[in-house]
């Protein structure tokens, strides 16, 4: 092959990379055997503490849900995890198809009317929905976000905002029910404010008063950004319900594994009238030329590849798999299953809840509603607390001392269905000693 | 085609079991008041176990892949994945780790997490890196506001960035996206940065420059310190766009060319599989003198015993991009890659990049029309424009070789070039792919001077004919309404 471009020697290939720019040598170690490189990988494995051999009672945005066998085989399938963005329609008929699907999920659960194809995670979801609702409401340069939204998001948000002339709001909490204080949000609402962001259930677990929300935000013509858990969403009203505009959230929950933090999946919803302003991919229907039904990449003018420094967004390769893998896992649970997985997330926590309120030196912090996962707050000292949970094999809760100073007695706890009864036993006697 | 999955099913079906209940059941509104609670239920599928598997093992033989395809697309860089890179690691002491178990439960995989920082800081030739960001255009956004956030603290934000005519679309959005104006420097007659045209435009307002080396003609911008010299003179930085990393592993590295923050893209060097369009992830590197402003967390070593912490205690950094730390997942893939090929395998990989490009190039001219004839490292462009004026455009040629089974290339870019096809073999693939792609390549351009009608039809061997784009953009249908379910054909069990 050398020959057949003219050249003599493997050397040569480096030819138009001028002579003093050519590297020595990389300080990479040697490479490794297969044999090898797995052996190192399995060393480095038996050092973590896996939430399969630890019970782990930790949320906070990435939660550890059943996930069945039949997710996986699907997605582990070559076609489909070594493919390409589909731009390329007609040779990518399965993955738009199947991603056409995922944005139907998506609509349903939310009950909005559309969805795109993925953004990269729940937190980067939220700062780019803040970044639509600025776009559409021209003029307006103020932001409300409650101090309820997890607190990584918000510092996301800060991040994505740090370069735009936006005055972000932080609104306080009720110090009783944990929920966003709706005088202060009521004080802050005014034809400057382009939108303002809630989560629901918020970051303590709490359900917000998101029709209330709602009204007052419309009132003044601000746009409401809901960020939801989908699990939630088989059993708790869908934003579409209660009048959100945009919603948008971690998917992580469906069917994605914890994986330390990621890849993770944003995903994210709005009204119809708001398509063409959507950030990231979209996949719409169509026809070939004889008539039969096909999916393509739609509405690409909005797109950095075309649009370039006018586009909606600069987003480009997105969470593809991950949104697949969410739509295998929403096929196979279906219409009953996420019903029956949100109860049992909602019936295990409050029993949990209920046994930890009985212990002394434990009280419940807040007194809202919560779906899986609550606040508790003891004088007992997280560390010794940590270390005694620790020796029994059990992870978290997680304590909300770095993120609410205030909070600092605090503990996060989360309840999923993977959870049986005896494991909360325990967990209950572990914190009674 | 496939019903849709909506299409499939009866009630009541369901694809999985639980455990029932062993805690007392009561009623969710005795929880919770029911209004919050849902009023209409989610019109999701009711389907089987078998059902999903058919569905989708049916839709996955209607997508090429790199398993199954060869795809010479330009700029992406779509090399082979290792598949033992898939099973490393598949085992819970990575997949069931949560974000926020105590540093002391997660010291293997931080172990590796920070070994890959100090390997990429190796390959690229910077001093720190960032492994958070999730893609290359969140690594692109990462790094310019590092450069406002550097020059914010002394004492000018600067307003403009530079951009070469040819760069990739995310340069511009993700600059737009920081608050920077967008200057575009034309290229020269060899498809370089216009060197005359650059010194005319910078000034004290430019904050930096946005490059990809090679560039996206496929071309080693041979000028590079010299444009470094230049962005430097007047205090700005110069930025690495690292979509066009592979042919320079362990050739050279753009810390020595004058860069001064260079993101990486994995799925696109590092053989972390493309998934479809991601997940990916997009590590920034900075020199000395960034790393302040690199985002939280880091994963730092504790001097005295080794033992590895993630900090968040960084004043001037410039925030946060994701929830926690960055695709993980994907990190480790491309560790296993980096580890399995060791400096001589990367080395390697560099050469035979270009090694594949050239060859390519070498059995097409003639055939097609180069942009620019000369050696070039990992890719290449052709121009359809003598194909053109039988009326056959690049877009034909991309869809006619579906038919041969080949992934079409990317196709109308760099805008540079009028009906561009750029095409990139990477290193993965035998003399024999080459070879093939080179007869298909030549056939279809004898085709589109006999026989030009052939092309509208095409491809014809796909699982449809040529789509309708423009309808789809003027009718947005992105949703699957219930109502259609009557109309709908009548699912069928052939694939």
């Amino acid at each position: 092959m050398l020959e057949r471009i003219g050249l003599e020697r493997m050397e040569d290939l480096a030819r138009t990379i001028p002579e003093k720019l050519r590297l020595k040598q990389l300080n990479v170690p040697s490479g490794l055997s297969e044999l090898e490189l797995k052996r190192l990988f399995f060393k480095e494995a038996k050092k973590n503490w896996s939430t399969l051999d630890y019970p782990s009672y930790l949320g906070a945005g990435a939660y550890d849900h059943f996930i069945p066998s039949v997710v996986e085989h699907m997605t582990g399938r070559g076609e489909f995890y070594t493919s390409y963005t589909p731009y390329q329609a007609e040779a990518s008929q399965g993955l738009l198809q199947a991603i056409f699907e995922y944005q139907t999920m998506i609509a349903e659960l939310t009950g909005l009317d559309v969805a795109n194809a993925s953004l990269y995670d729940g937190a980067s979801s939220a700062a780019e929905a803040a970044l639509m609702a600025l776009s559409l409401q021209e003029g307006r340069r103020k932001i409300l976000v409650s101090k309820t939204v997890h607190p990584s998001y918000r510092r996301v948000l800060r991040t994505y905002l740090s370069a735009q002339s936006v005055e972000i709001i932080e609104l306080p909490y009720d110090p009783l029910d944990g929920r966003t204080d709706l005088k202060a949000l009521e004080n802050s609402l005014t034809e400057e404010v382009a939108c303002c962001l809630i989560q629901n259930p918020n970051f303590f677990g709490s359900i917000e008063e998101v029709e209330s929300i709602g009204k007052m935000l419309h009132a003044k013509g601000a746009l409401f950004i809901s960020i939801v858990y989908p699990i939630s969403l088989g059993l708790l009203a869908s934003p579409g319900e209660y009048g959100a505009d945009i919603a948008c959230g971690e998917g992580q929950s469906l069917g994605n594994r914890l994986l330390l933090g990621g890849p993770y999946l944003g995903f994210f919803a709005a009204r119809r009238e708001y398509l063409r302003k959507m950030p990231g991919r979209i996949v719409g229907q169509t026809h070939d030329t004889g008539g039969k039904r096909g999916f393509v990449l739609t509405l690409q003018t909005r797109e950095q590849h075309i649009r370039r420094e006018k586009a909606t967004s600069n987003i480009c390769t997105n969470e593809g798999l991950c949104a697949l893998t969410a739509a295998v896992y929403l096929a196979a649970l279906g219409k009953s299953g996420i019903q029956e997985v949100a109860d049992q997330n909602l019936q295990k926590s409050h029993y949990l809840a209920t046994r930890i309120s009985k212990l002394h030196g434990y009280h419940l912090r807040f007194r809202a509603p919560f779906f899986n996962e609550f606040v508790v707050e003891t004088k007992k000292g997280f560390s010794l607390l940590e270390k005694r949970l620790m020796q029994k094999g059990i992870l978290g809760p997680l304590s909300l001392r770095e993120f609410y100073p205030e909070l600092k007695d605090c503990l996060l706890f989360c309840v999923t269905e993977i959870k049986t009864k005896a494991m909360l036993d325990e967990l209950v006697k572990g914190l009674a000693l | 085609m496939r019903p849709l999955i909506f299409e499939i099913g009866s009630p009541g079906r369901k694809g999985y079991s639980l455990p029932s209940l062993d805690v007392p059941r009561k009623e969710a509104s005795s929880f919770i008041p029911s209004r919050f609670l849902r009023r209409t239920l989610p019109e999701l599928p009711e389907v089987s176990e078998l059902d999903v598997v058919r569905h989708y093992v049916s839709l996955s033989k209607k997508n090429f892949s790199v398993d199954a395809n060869f795809y010479p697309l330009g700029s992406c860089t779509m090399k082979y994945n290792p598949k033992v890179n898939e099973d490393v690691i598949k085992q819970p002491g990575y997949l069931n780790l949560h974000p926020y178990q105590k540093e002391e439960t997660l010291q293997g995989v931080l172990e590796i997490l920070y070994d890959l920082e100090k390997l990429l800081c190796d390959i690229v030739g910077v001093d720190e890196f960032c492994l958070q960001p999730a893609a290359g255009a969140q690594g692109e956004f990462t790094g310019l506001l590092i450069m406002h956030a550097y020059h914010t603290e002394r004492g000018n934000p600067r307003r403009k960035i530079l951009v070469p005519d040819s760069s990739h679309g995310t340069n511009p959005a993700s600059a737009a996206l920081c608050g920077y104006e967008v200057v575009q420097v034309k290229s020269n007659a060899r498809g370089r940065v216009d060197l005359e045209e650059l010194r005319r435009l910078v000034d004290q307002n430019v904050a930096g420059m946005m490059l990809t080396n090679p560039n996206t003609l496929g071309l080693f911008e041979d000028e590079v310190l010299e444009i470094a010299k230049i962005i430097h003179g007047v205090g700005g930085l110069l930025y690495y766009d690292g979509a066009n990393l592979n042919p320079l592993l362990g050739m050279a590295r753009p810390g020595d060319m004058g860069f001064d923050i260079v993101h990486v893209n994995t799925h696109k060097t590092f053989s972390t599989p493309h998934g479809g369009g991601g997940p990916g992830a997009g590590p920034v590197g900075v020199k000395k003198v960034l790393s302040k402003y690199l985002p939280t967390p880091r994963i730092v070593k504790e001097k005295d015993k080794g033992t590895l912490r993630i900090k968040n205690d960084f004043p001037r950094s410039i925030g946060k991009l994701n929830a926690f730390y960055g695709n993980v997942g994907v990190l480790l893939r491309a560790y296993a890659y980096i580890r399995s090929l060791g400096k001589e395998g990367l080395l390697k990989t560099g050469r035979h990049a270009i090694l594949n490009a050239n060859y390519l190039l070498k059995g097409l001219e003639g055939h097609y029309e180069v942009a620019y004839p000369e050696m070039c490292m990992h890719e290449f462009v052709l121009s359809a424009s003598r194909q053109k004026e039988k009326g056959v455009r690049a877009l034909d040629i991309a869809k006619r070789l579906i038919d041969f089974g080949i992934h079409p290339p990317t196709i109308y870019f760099p805008l540079v070039v009028p009906e561009a096809v750029m095409i990139e073999p990477t290193e993965s693939e035998s003399r024999q792919t080459l070879d093939y792609f080179i007869e298909v390549m030549k056939r279809i351009a004898k085709e589109a001077e006999e026989n030009p009608a052939l092309f509208h039809e095409a491809p014809v061997s796909a699982p449809v004919h040529r789509l309708d784009e423009v309808w789809a953009a003027r009718n947005p249908v992105v949703k699957w309404e219930k109502k259609t379910r009557d109309e709908a054909p009548v699912a069928t069990y052939s694939a």
